[in-house]
């Protein structure tokens, strides 16, 4: 399923340390999708070679997904779900960015992820569409959650889901603080946590100490920032 | 000097007044918004018909230095976004990152992360109820709060050494076994403290002040809850059972039987009942798991070097405030990509504008004080 076996299920017995889970870990690299995997098996080829164990290679590392839920996304709403994964046992949906709104309100009121836990970003500059705008979903009825991703370039506006949920509203504003996310259809987006005036965005990969607004934190408190 | 530069009604619903309506600022220098929160309030009179809450004066950036530090140095920033119960930030991060490596920290490791948490969680609802009584005007309960509050810090110090950012755990387990008093410690204080709860009830529950003052305010319904994303006893006051040690449960709460109280108005009164069952509870987990504390080790096989495969994970904890999550982003190195933190308090602070319109002035802070929020959390 799509939820998070790992959480649910007893762990009354007592594991027998990670040193059984470190194997699966090495073993991952290449299961997982994602091409930088030789990182992670180099410290440890003797573990991998130690005890074969199939069915584990999917506890780290992305795998493709296509269960009941997927496919119920996906005959409803098509080719706007671009791809789906599952990652620590946590599923993941990338969708068309244009119809997130009636995505979120699908998700909401027909698969029952009716608290948005968490909506934040991830800056990848080196992509064409360089962030990913991610939504946290919780359902109480299944006790699963389910995360929506969509893509953005800096130009591109992501349509806001505050109308589906009231805790959107300042996770978007943070958003748009932090990234220069700019969400379609907020009611008030500006800068949350840092002062209005303030130029840049600061978890974008590109921002750092050297190029912070120094001039704002001279004017408004009198001393030179940075180094 | 910041202050006169900033518009002062930049809020498309503080702009325009009417006649008998003025502006109100509040902070970020008042002692009862419980730190650096700025309160912009629009009356009617006495009445409160809007609010805007301006927050970020203690923002440090922490997701910004997450991502310069590897997994293992970051670990004691997180004890500084809620100062008031560093335990549990860093267990909901010591976790995640566990999560990501695909590792699990020994039983016993978790066993004490538990007591430790639950200890931290008695501490930061009593420093809650100290201060939330001293904001409606009951001075008394403060001094007790704190009186057993002091315990569990001096617990704490013996455990690790500090006693407030205490960064007790390590990724993969603990870094220091428990001291040899340590359950004897634990007991000492647990034994004696559901009566000293009832004192504080004796203070509180009955008293007409108080329950003049909490009752029927800042009324929060269960769908409102959840459409702001409500969480910990915010939620669960408004009547939705719900609490993560016991839906996904993580650390050693499996192993343990408590209650989830619940309230039904959604009002400040049945998050005070809430709360106050719950440091209840808590006192029941502590003692249940002294009892059998498992041998074993304490320190998982994580490496020196913690280099998660590429992934993600997200992984949440009931901390005293609500929902602590940690979305985590690897790519590979030994430094997260991105680390984003889903902080209770700000998320409940949301509903703070909804909680407050038609009531008075003077519950303000009262609402604040319900809310429990830490602003080092919600500025991060």
């Amino acid at each position: 399923m799509a939820n998070d076996p790992e959480e649910k299920q007893p762990p009354a017995s007592p594991k027998e340390g990670p040193s059984a889970v470190k194997p699966p870990a090495a073993a991952s690299g290449p299961a997982s999708r994602a091409p930088a995997a030789p990182a992670a098996p180099a410290a440890k080829p003797l573990a991998a070679a130690a005890p074969p164990k199939p069915p584990a290679p999917s506890k780290e590392g992305p795998v493709p997904l296509d269960n009941d839920l997927v496919k119920r996304y996906k005959e409803r709403f098509g080719d706007a779900i671009r791809e789906a994964w599952i990652d620590r046992k946590q599923a993941i949906l990338v969708v068309a960015r244009e119809r997130l709104v009636e995505l979120a309100t699908y998700s909401r009121d027909d698969e029952k992820f009716d608290w948005l836990s968490d909506l934040t970003a991830v800056d990848w500059p080196k992509r064409e569409q360089r962030f990913d705008v991610v939504l946290n979903m919780y359902s109480f009825e299944k006790n699963e959650r389910l995360r929506l991703k969509v893509y953005a370039s800096a130009d591109q506006r992501v349509p806001s889901v505050q109308g589906v949920w009231a805790t959107a509203n300042w996770e978007e504003r943070e958003v748009y603080d932090m990234f220069g996310v700019v969400f379609e259809g907020h009611p008030d987006l500006k800068r949350i946590l840092l002062p209005d005036e303030w130029q840049g965005y600061p978890l974008r990969k590109d921002y750092d100490i050297l190029t912070q607004d120094t001039a704002w934190v001279r004017e408004n408190l009198g001393i030179e920032s940075g180094q | 000097m910041a202050e006169q530069r900033i518009p002062f009604a930049t809020h498309a619903e503080t702009t325009v007044l009417g006649a008998d309506e003025i502006v109100l600022n509040m902070g970020p220098q008042h002692p009862s918004t419980h730190g650096v929160l700025r309160v912009k309030l629009r009356l009617d009179g006495e009445k409160v018909i809007g609010s805007e809450c301006v927050i970020g004066y203690l923002h440090r950036g922490v997701e910004k230095i997450a991502e310069h530090r590897t997994y293992t140095q970051f670990a004691p920033y997180v004890d500084r976004m809620d100062y008031v119960a560093a335990v549990s930030n860093g267990l909901g991060y010591c976790e995640a990152v566990e999560k990501l490596l695909g590792a699990e920290a020994p039983l016993r490791a978790r066993v004490i992360r538990t007591i430790l948490t639950e200890l931290q969680r008695i501490a930061s609802h009593l420093f809650w109820l100290g201060t939330h009584a001293l904001d409606i005007g009951a001075l008394t309960p403060l001094f007790y709060c704190l009186r057993e509050r002091e315990e569990i810090l001096k617990i704490f110090e013996k455990y690790c050494g500090a006693r407030l950012t205490t960064h007790a755990f390590r990724i993969g387990g603990l870094q220091y076994e428990a001291y040899d008093e340590f359950e004897k410690d634990v007991e000492r204080f647990c034994k004696p403290f559901d009566k000293r709860v009832d004192e504080y009830e004796s203070l509180l529950t009955s008293n007409r002040i108080w329950v003049g003052r909490t009752k029927g305010i800042g009324i929060l319904t269960a769908k409102e809850a959840i459409d702001y994303a409500a969480s910990g006893p915010v939620i669960r006051a408004s009547g939705v059972k719900w609490d993560i040690r016991k839906a996904m449960p993580y650390a050693a709460y499996d192993l343990y039987k408590f209650e989830i109280p619940t309230g039904k108005n959604g009002d400040t009164y049945d998050r005070y009942i809430v709360r106050m069952e719950e440091m209840r509870q808590s006192r029941l987990i502590c003692l249940q798991a002294i009892e059998n504390i498992p041998a074993g080790p304490i320190m998982g096989k994580v490496g020196k070097v913690l280099k998660p495969p590429p992934g993600e994970v997200y992984h949440s904890i009931e901390a005293p405030k609500g929902e602590l999550g940690y979305y985590i982003v690897s790519d590979g190195t030994t430094q997260p990509y991105r680390v984003r933190i889903r902080p209770p308090s700000l998320i409940n602070l949301e509903a703070f504008d909804k909680m407050i319109r038609g009531h008075l002035v003077a519950d303000v802070v009262a609402i604040i004080g319900t809310l429990d929020i830490v602003l080092g959390e919600v500025d991060r």
